[in-house]
């Protein structure tokens, strides 16, 4: 059936144009060929992704790569996008596929919020001369402690030098590099990685163990005894940001040989994540998974449950945590993704600064919140959303996206294609090699430090030096912009109260 | 061999090799810390009387050295019995709740009498025999890589469906008692196969699974895995030629990719 679609990009070339076809060899989707005939570039703007890669590397810096100016007469009910997904399914009869975290105008509430500053009454501090602490401690802490009982010791915890993780990303998902870099980075900057739900290559398991979460998934795909016991924490993941309720299918094309070793699978065939746990209907039953995971731990690793945050995710939370969960990650709505259907991604889910706030203040209403740490993620974009995130309540946050963009990403969103231009997100061997680990993880530990940087900085600014001080402080922020609705489900005041 | 404890006063005879518990009384968490210090001591079996719902037997006992050792169940063991279980043999005389072998990796669990709900659940090796029936969903997400191939036989029926996402491994039904009446059998299935024994409807069956006879390979599998369970159960006094003729059919997946054509 012929394509009724226009082409997203339009792609130009200048006359500086050498013909070189740098950019035929840099594109993954095959959009440059050279015409020996007219001696010239053509481009087919229909294949065109918008990932940019050929105009990084066109030598000549000829080609430009802009939305497609060509629109259908103007509509404010049927925009251009309502108007393709239409046509494109009436061509395939297929669920729309995409990638990466929602690219909806949902209201970022970030930026309606500001930070506070120390000015005359309280001194600020300077974090170039004064020593101001970042470590942060995940799990369940102890109601109270005293001299007797320092022998008895506390549930295991996790450490991190900066309050920051890596979210989880799939060996399957991402490329080995990308996997690799993530966990070099992760154990540099004195943090972890999570394995996401496609197991852990077996020859990378005694190097990184001491800064790797392992993930349990709805597939349980890669899980044994030995893969449970290579990390330094177990997440179970329920939900995700970007598709919460339903499972994932990673397609047979992706699960290569060692892709399929590492998810103890047959190559070739699709990797099924169902919706739901299936041993899992109820907080009894998540109850009897984190025992049978601190079971086969030997008690010695933090259980983190991983959900999505969707409405009444406070009520949600305190049944994780009476369920005996050590940590609780949160992702919020505009989690990124391999591949979701961009219905779920689009519509479902509240966003992450409103669920963490009152997942927070949920937890200390009933008197819970030190029985669990609260991981918060998805559309953490600066250090700023850092400082925010932790004052509205969490301990530390997950960043996916953020660091997916550090090693090259343009939010290109065909994750899904399995044919990422950046060797990011994809197992052909060409691509990935793309990707060199050694340069990618260096980019990674330059965001952690050049983050945390700031986050002193802005500690500082309040006058605080422990990032302990800062959990849960809402008296530093102020709404900006801000209905009396969404204040009170920040617990912030107004700007100027 | 390390020493263990002896002053424990649920233990009520030892040798060289093997150990007897009295688990009434014990807490989950209790039994099966003593269970891991018995296996790092180097005990090769241990008998558990008296088991009324403790769960998680066998989970914890994973080591890097990949010990293994025997463990005889008198009574019921509760739910995840041999979760996540490393190599190890766990004999049930009695009844089994939810969730027996759920993501187990090796070894062998017998359970004479009945299992529940979700047994063998994404199972990737080892070997299950129930002389009985099973639950609810059982061998859901069972799957196999290379050599790695779990394996269920239940000597009774199931309930409805059984090997839902089912991507790898062996399920067999003898169907020794009843009829076969679950319904939504293989829902979702991509790899593996299930053998049964006795009259199945297509009807009973989810349309992404293939239903054919079994072929002589076929045969042979299901002989070997018949006469292991024969083995297990010698008060059955079952005939394995009787078991063999008996009316067969197989399911596979039609595709080793169902939702290929879900996207657009």
């Amino acid at each position: 059936m012929r394509s009724l679609l226009l082409p997203e990009f339009t792609i130009s070339r200048s006359d500086s144009c050498d013909r070189c076809r740098a950019c035929e060899h840099q594109c993954s989707f095959g959009v440059h060929t050279y015409d020996a005939s007219q001696d010239m570039m053509i481009s087919d703007n229909y294949r065109c992704a918008g990932c940019q890669r050929c105009a990084v590397f066109c030598p000549k810096g000829a080609i430009e790569i802009r939305p497609t100016p060509s629109f259908y007469r103007p509509n404010a009910s049927w925009s251009r996008e309502r108007i393709e997904d239409i046509k494109r399914q009436a061509e395939t009869g297929g669920v729309i596929l995409t990638g990466c975290g929602s690219d909806k105008p949902f209201r970022i509430y970030w930026d309606h919020i500001l930070l506070n500053a120390s000015q005359v009454t309280n001194p600020s501090i300077d974090p170039l001369r004064e020593p101001m602490e970042l470590r942060t401690f995940l799990g369940s802490k102890p109601e109270s402690l005293s001299l007797s009982d320092m022998e008895a010791g506390t549930d295991p915890v996790l450490t991190l030098e900066t309050p920051m993780l890596f979210s989880a990303m799939s060996y399957g998902a991402i490329s080995y590099n990308a996997f690799q870099a993530l966990a070099i980075a992760a154990s540099r900057s004195g943090t972890f990685f999570n394995t996401g739900e496609g197991g852990m290559p077996a020859e990378m398991r005694s190097q990184f163990k001491e800064h790797t979460i392992v993930q349990v998934a709805s597939g349980r795909f890669g899980i044994d005894a030995e893969y449970l016991n290579s990390g330094a924490a177990v997440e179970i993941k329920i939900g995700q940001g970007a598709k919460p309720g339903i499972g994932g299918h990673l397609p047979g094309e992706k699960v290569s040989q060692h892709v399929a070793a590492t998810r103890m699978i047959p190559e070739g065939t699709d990797a099924i994540s169902p919706a739901p746990h299936h041993d899992i209907y109820s907080i009894e039953d998540l109850e009897m998974l984190i025992s049978a995971i601190k079971e086969v731990t030997n008690y010695e690793k933090p259980v983190i449950v991983k959900v999505a945050a969707v409405h009444n995710i406070s009520a949600i939370a305190s049944g994780i945590v009476r369920a005996g969960a050590d940590i609780i990650a949160i992702d919020g709505m505009r989690g990124g993704t391999g591949a979701a259907p961009k219905a779920i991604r689009d519509n479902v889910g509240i966003p992450i600064e409103l669920a963490v706030s009152s997942v927070d203040r949920r937890l200390r209403d009933e008197g819970i919140r030190e029985r669990c740490s609260i991981i918060a993620g998805g559309g953490i974009r600066c250090s700023a959303d850092v400082v925010k995130a932790i004052a509205l309540g969490a301990d530390a946050v997950y960043i996916g996206t953020a660091a997916l963009i550090a090693m090259g990403c343009t939010l290109c969103q065909r994750c899904y294609t399995g044919r990422c231009s950046w060797g990011i997100c994809t197992q052909d061997p060409g691509l990935m090699r793309r990707l060199n680990v050694e340069e990618a993880a260096q980019r990674l530990v330059n965001l952690l430090s050049a983050w945390s940087h700031e986050i002193k900085e802005m500690l500082g600014g309040m006058g605080i030096n422990a990032i302990e001080s800062l959990r849960g402080n809402r008296d530093q922020l102020r709404g900006i912009g801000l209905h009396e609705w969404e204040l009170d489900v920040l617990g912030i005041k107004g700007a100027g109260e | 061999m390390d020493e263990l404890q002896m002053e424990i006063p649920c233990i009520r005879t030892f040798n060289e090799s093997m150990i007897e518990i009295d688990a009434s009384h014990m807490e989950t968490r209790e039994l099966n810390n003593l269970l891991r210090e018995i296996m790092l001591c180097g005990y090769e079996k241990v008998v558990l009387r008296n088991v009324c719902g403790q769960r998680y037997i066998g989970t914890r006992l994973y080591s890097p050295q990949r010990r293994v050792m025997t463990i005889e169940i008198y009574g019921t063991p509760g739910n995840d019995l041999g979760a996540f279980l490393f190599g190890h043999r766990i004999l049930v005389h009695g009844n089994a709740q939810d969730g027996v072998g759920n993501t187990m990796e090796s070894g062998e669990i017998v359970i004479n009498g009945r299992a529940g709900d979700v047994t063998g659940m994404s199972m990737r090796g080892g070997r299950i025999f129930v002389k009985g029936d099973v639950s609810y969903r059982a061998a859901l997400h069972m799957k196999e890589h290379g050599l790695k191939k779990p394996v269920i036989v239940v000597g009774g029926t199931s309930q409805d469906f059984l090997g839902e996402y089912m991507a790898g491994g062996i399920v067999i039904l003898l169907g020794l008692y009843r009829a076969h009446t679950a319904r939504f059998i293989g829902s979702g299935m991509h790899g593996g196969a299930i053998y049964i024994r006795g009259e199945v409807g297509e009807e009973q069956v989810d349309s992404s699974v293939l239903i054919s006879r079994p072929d002589e390979s076929d045969m042979e599998i299901l002989g070997d895995c018949i006469s292991d369970f024969i083995e297990r159960f010698p008060d059955l006094s079952l005939d394995m030629d009787y078991v063999l003729e008996g009316d067969w059919t197989k399911l596979s997946p039609r595709s080793s990719r169902p939702y290929g054509k879900l996207y657009a």
